[in-house]
C-alpha cells in the first residue's frame, strides 16, 4: 500500500524528428512520496518536473527520462532503490533524497561507484566535511545553514537570553550548534523533547517560568505545528520573539498553523518573493502548472534540474566520462532562482542567507516576506574539513 | 509552586485526553477480547471530520457532532465487517488485521485530505488564556478540555453503574457466555459497545485537533501512551482508566517538566539535559514495569 511504484517517464519527443532515435538521459529520483512528510519529495519532484516540461522533456537541450520512487523516508529503502537505479537501469545521475540518515545511507556508498549524486534536500555534515566528495554535489544547503543565519539575526537584533528547543536525536542537536555558532548572547535553557512528541504544554510551561528574551526553535515537521499552536494559545507569543529555520515555515505548513505563526521569524535560502528574473518565472510557472506557492523544497527540486540541464548542455549530454560532466556541474552556469549561487571547495553551496517573516496577504493566506540578508556568500562550517 | 500548579493542570489534561481514548480501548479489550490496534484511527477520523466540519460551518459545536458521529459510525462499521469476522481467532490475527487498518485509514485520509496536514483553531469563544491565580495564566481551551472530559467521566460513570445497558457491560466484561445465555443479544451489544468507544475516540481526537496537528498517521502516538494506561490501570475496567490515564498523564508531564531541574543540581547542565530528556521519555514506562511488578493485573483488573 504505502510503495507505490511511480515511474514518470519523459520522452524528447522533438528530438526523434532530426535524429532518428537517440536515448535520453537517465536521472534517477529517490525521495520521499509518502508517510507524514511525503509533501517535502512532493515539491522536490515538481519543482524539478517543471524544469523538465518547460523545455519539453529535455534539460540543457539533451532530451531525458525521471525515474522516480518513494523512499518511505527509510534508508534501506533508499539503499535499494540507488542499487537497482545503479545495476539495472545504469543511471549515472541520482537526485532526490529528503532526510539526512537516508542520505547518509546512499550517498556515502553511490558516489564510490562512479555515480554522481545531486543533493536537492539533505545535507548532512558528514557530507560537507572529511566525508565529501567530488561526486557529491549539494545544490540545497549544508543543513546549519538555516540556523545559522538565525543565530547571526538574533545576536545582531540583541536579543540577549534565548531559550533553545529541539528533539532529541542528532539532528535535533546539529541544528542547536549550528544556532549556537553564530549567537553571541546567554543561553536560558536547552531543552531536547521525545522525537515525535504531541504535546508541548510541560515545556511551554517552563519557557513562562524561565523569561527568555527569544525562543529559538527546531522541530520538523507536525512537531513544529503543534509547538506554534499551543505557544501562541499559551500567550506567550505576546511577550518572547519566536525564531526557527525555514523548515517549520514552507507555505504547506503554514496553511496548517496558520495565524499562530504571525511573526514568526525564519532563516531560509529562498523565498518566494526574492527579487531575481528567474525566480520570478519559476515562482509563476509552478503556481500555474501545480496551482500553489513553490515551498523551499520545489525551488531545490528546479534548481537542481536546470545545473543538471546547464551540465548536459556543457558535454552535450555525453556522459560516457564523467569528468568533464563534474567539471561542468561545478561551474555552476544556470541562472539560479536563489540568486547568488555557486560551489565552495566542498561543492556545497555559498549562496546567500535571509531572514523571513510569516505575515498574512491581502486575500486572507499566510505566507513568508523577505526581511532582510543577513548573509552574503556564505561558506558553511565544514568545508575546511573536506580534503578535496 | 505556580509553575508545579501549572504543570499539574497540563498533567491533568494530557490525562483526560488518554482517558477518553483508554476508555474506549480498555472496554472492547475487557469484553470483546478483541486487540484493536486501529483505535488511534478513530481518534485521528473524529479530528479530521472535526476540523472539516468547523471549517466548512463555522461552528465548533459542528465540528464536534460531526467528528462524534463519523467515529461512532465508522467503527461500528468496521465492527460490522472486520472485527465480527476475528472474535475466535487468534490474538495474532486480531493484531494483524488491526494493523492494516491503521494503513488503511492513514493512506484514506491522504487520499480524501492530501498529504499537508489540517488547519483548526479553537472557537472564538475559547481562545486565549486567563488568569487562575496571580501569575497562573492558563490557555482556556485547554481547561475546557478538562472540564469536558471530567463530565465525560461523569456520563460513563451513569451509564455504568446506573442503566440496564451499563449492567449488560458490566456483565459482558466479567463473563460473555453467561451474559448470552441470559438472552442478552451479545452481536448488538458488541456493536454498541465498540461504537461507543470509537465515539469516545473521536471526541478525544476532535478535541485535540486544535492543539496538535491534524495530519495522517497523528493516532499512533497517542495510541502506545493509550496502551501503557489500560495495562496500568487494569484490562477491561473505566475506574483503572480514569486512574491510569491520570497517572500517566501526570507522571510524564511532571517528569519533562522537572527532571531537567533535578538532574541539574548534581551534574553540569549541558549532561544532565542529555539525561533528563531520556528519562523523562523512559517516565512512564518504568511506571507500567514497577506497576506490574506490584500488581500484575494492573490497578483495577475487571476480570475477578
Amino acid at each position: 500500500m504505502k510503495n507505490p511504484l511511480i515511474t514518470f517517464v519523459f520522452v524528447g519527443l522533438l528530438l526523434s524528428f532530426h535524429n532518428g532515435f537517440a536515448e535520453p538521459v537517465k536521472i534517477g529520483m529517490i525521495t520521499t512520496l509518502s508517510t507524514k512528510a511525503g509533501y517535502l519529495g512532493e515539491d522536490i519532484r515538481d519543482g524539478f518536473m517543471l524544469a523538465m516540461s518547460q523545455e519539453n522533456g529535455k534539460l540543457g537541450g539533451i532530451p531525458v527520462e525521471l525515474l522516480v520512487e518513494d523512499d518511505d523516508a527509510k534508508p534501506e529503502k533508499g539503499k535499494q532503490i540507488a542499487d537497482r537505479y545503479i545495476v539495472k537501469d545504469g543511471i549515472k545521475i541520482l537526485t532526490g533524497i529528503v532526510f539526512s540518515n537516508v542520505a547518509m545511507a546512499v550517498v556515502p556508498k553511490v558516489v564510490r561507484e562512479n555515480v554522481v549524486y545531486l543533493s536537492a534536500n539533505a545535507g548532512p555534515s558528514k557530507l560537507a566535511g572529511d566525508g565529501c566528495s567530488e561526486n557529491y554535489f549539494s545544490v540545497s544547503y549544508q543543513n546549519d545553514n538555516l540556523d545559522e543565519v538565525v543565530g547571526q539575526y538574533v545576536t545582531k537584533v540583541g536579543h540577549k537570553n534565548v531559550y533553545l528547543v529541539a528533539p532529541n536525536y542528532p539532528a535535533g542537536k546539529d541544528h542547536l550548534a549550528g544556532f549556537k555558532r553564530y549567537y553571541k548572547g546567554a543561553i536560558t535553557g536547552e531543552v531536547y523533547t521525545k522525537l515525535g512528541q504531541a504535546d508541548y504544554a510541560a515545556e511551554i510551561a517552563a519557557i513562562r517560568a524561565a523569561k527568555p528574551e527569544a525562543v529559538f526553535f527546531f522541530l520538523p515537521g507536525g512537531m513544529g505545528i503543534n509547538f506554534l499552536k499551543q505557544f501562541s494559545q499559551s500567550g506567550l507569543n505576546q511577550t518572547i520573539a519566536l525564531y526557527g529555520p525555514a523548515f517549520s515555515f514552507d507555505e504547506r505548513l503554514l496553511k496548517a498553523v496558520g495565524p499562530a505563526a504571525l511573526g514568526v521569524k525564519n532563516g531560509s535560502q529562498w523565498s518566494h518573493d526574492l527579487d531575481n528574473a528567474a525566480n520570478k518565472q519559476f515562482v509563476a510557472a509552478f503556481r500555474q502548472a501545480y496551482g500553489r506557492t513553490p515551498t523551499l523544497y520545489a525551488s531545490q527540486g528546479y534548481d537542481t534540474a536546470r545545473l543538471i540541464g546547464s551540465a548536459l548542455q556543457a558535454v552535450e549530454g555525453k556522459l560516457d566520462d564523467l569528468g568533464p560532466f563534474k567539471t561542468a556541474l561545478k561551474a555552476a552556469h544556470f541562472d539560479s532562482v536563489r540568486g547568488n549561487f555557486s560551489f565552495g571547495k566542498n561543492q556545497h553551496p555559498v549562496q546567500d542567507l535571509y531572514i523571513r517573516e510569516v505575515v498574512k496577504t491581502a486575500d486572507g493566506e499566510y505566507t513568508n516576506r523577505t526581511i532582510e540578508k543577513v548573509f552574503e556568500n556564505h561558506v558553511d562550517a565544514y568545508a575546511a574539513e573536506c580534503k578535496m | 509552586m505556580l509553575l508545579l500548579a501549572e504543570q499539574i493542570l497540563n498533567g491533568l489534561q494530557l490525562g483526560i485526553t488518554l482517558f477518553l481514548m483508554s476508555a474506549g480501548l480498555t472496554l472492547v479489550f475487557g469484553i470483546m477480547q478483541v486487540i484493536n490496534l486501529a483505535h488511534g484511527s478513530f481518534y485521528m477520523i473524529g479530528a479530521y471530520l472535526g476540523a472539516t466540519a468547523f471549517a466548512a460551518t463555522g461552528s465548533f459545536f459542528a465540528g464536534i457532532a460531526a467528528a462524534l458521529c463519523g467515529s461512532a459510525l465508522a467503527g461500528m462499521l468496521v465492527e460490522f465487517l472486520v472485527l465480527r469476522r476475528l472474535y475466535y481467532r487468534e490474538h495474532l490475527d486480531q493484531v494483524l488485521a488491526t494493523f492494516g487498518l491503521i494503513m488503511f485509514f492513514n493512506e484514506l485520509t491522504r487520499m480524501i485530505w492530501g498529504r499537508q496536514p489540517l488547519f483548526m483553531n479553537p472557537p472564538s469563544w475559547l481562545e486565549g488564556s486567563i488568569e487562575l491565580l496571580p501569575g497562573l495564566i492558563y490557555p482556556v481551551y485547554r481547561l475546557a478540555v478538562i472540564a469536558t472530559g471530567l463530565l465525560v467521566a461523569l456520563l460513563l460513570w451513569f451509564l455504568f453503574s446506573r442503566t440496564r445497558l451499563g449492567m449488560q457491560i458490566r456483565a459482558g466484561a466479567s463473563n460473555r457466555q453467561m451474559i448470552g445465555a441470559l438472552g442478552v443479544n451479545i452481536r448488538l451489544l458488541y456493536t454498541l459497545v465498540f461504537g461507543l468507544g470509537t465515539l469516545l475516540a473521536g471526541l478525544a481526537g476532535v478535541m485535540a485537533g486544535p492543539i496538535l496537528s491534524v495530519e495522517s498517521g497523528m493516532g499512533e502516538s497517542i495510541l502506545i501512551l493509550t496502551f501503557v494506561v489500560i495495562v496500568i490501570g487494569g484490562i477491561g475496567s473505566i475506574r483503572g482508566a480514569v486512574v491510569g490515564a491520570l497517572l500517566v498523564g501526570l507522571v510524564d508531564t511532571l517528569g519533562r517538566a522537572f527532571l531537567p531541574m533535578i538532574f541539574r543540581i548534581f551534574l553540569d547542565n549541558a549532561y544532565a539535559d542529555g539525561v533528563a530528556a531520556s528519562i523523562a521519555s523512559m517516565a512512564i514506562y518504568i511506571l507500567m514495569a514497577a506497576t506490574l511488578i506490584w500488581r500484575p493485573r494492573g490497578l483495577f483488573p475487571a476480570h475477578g
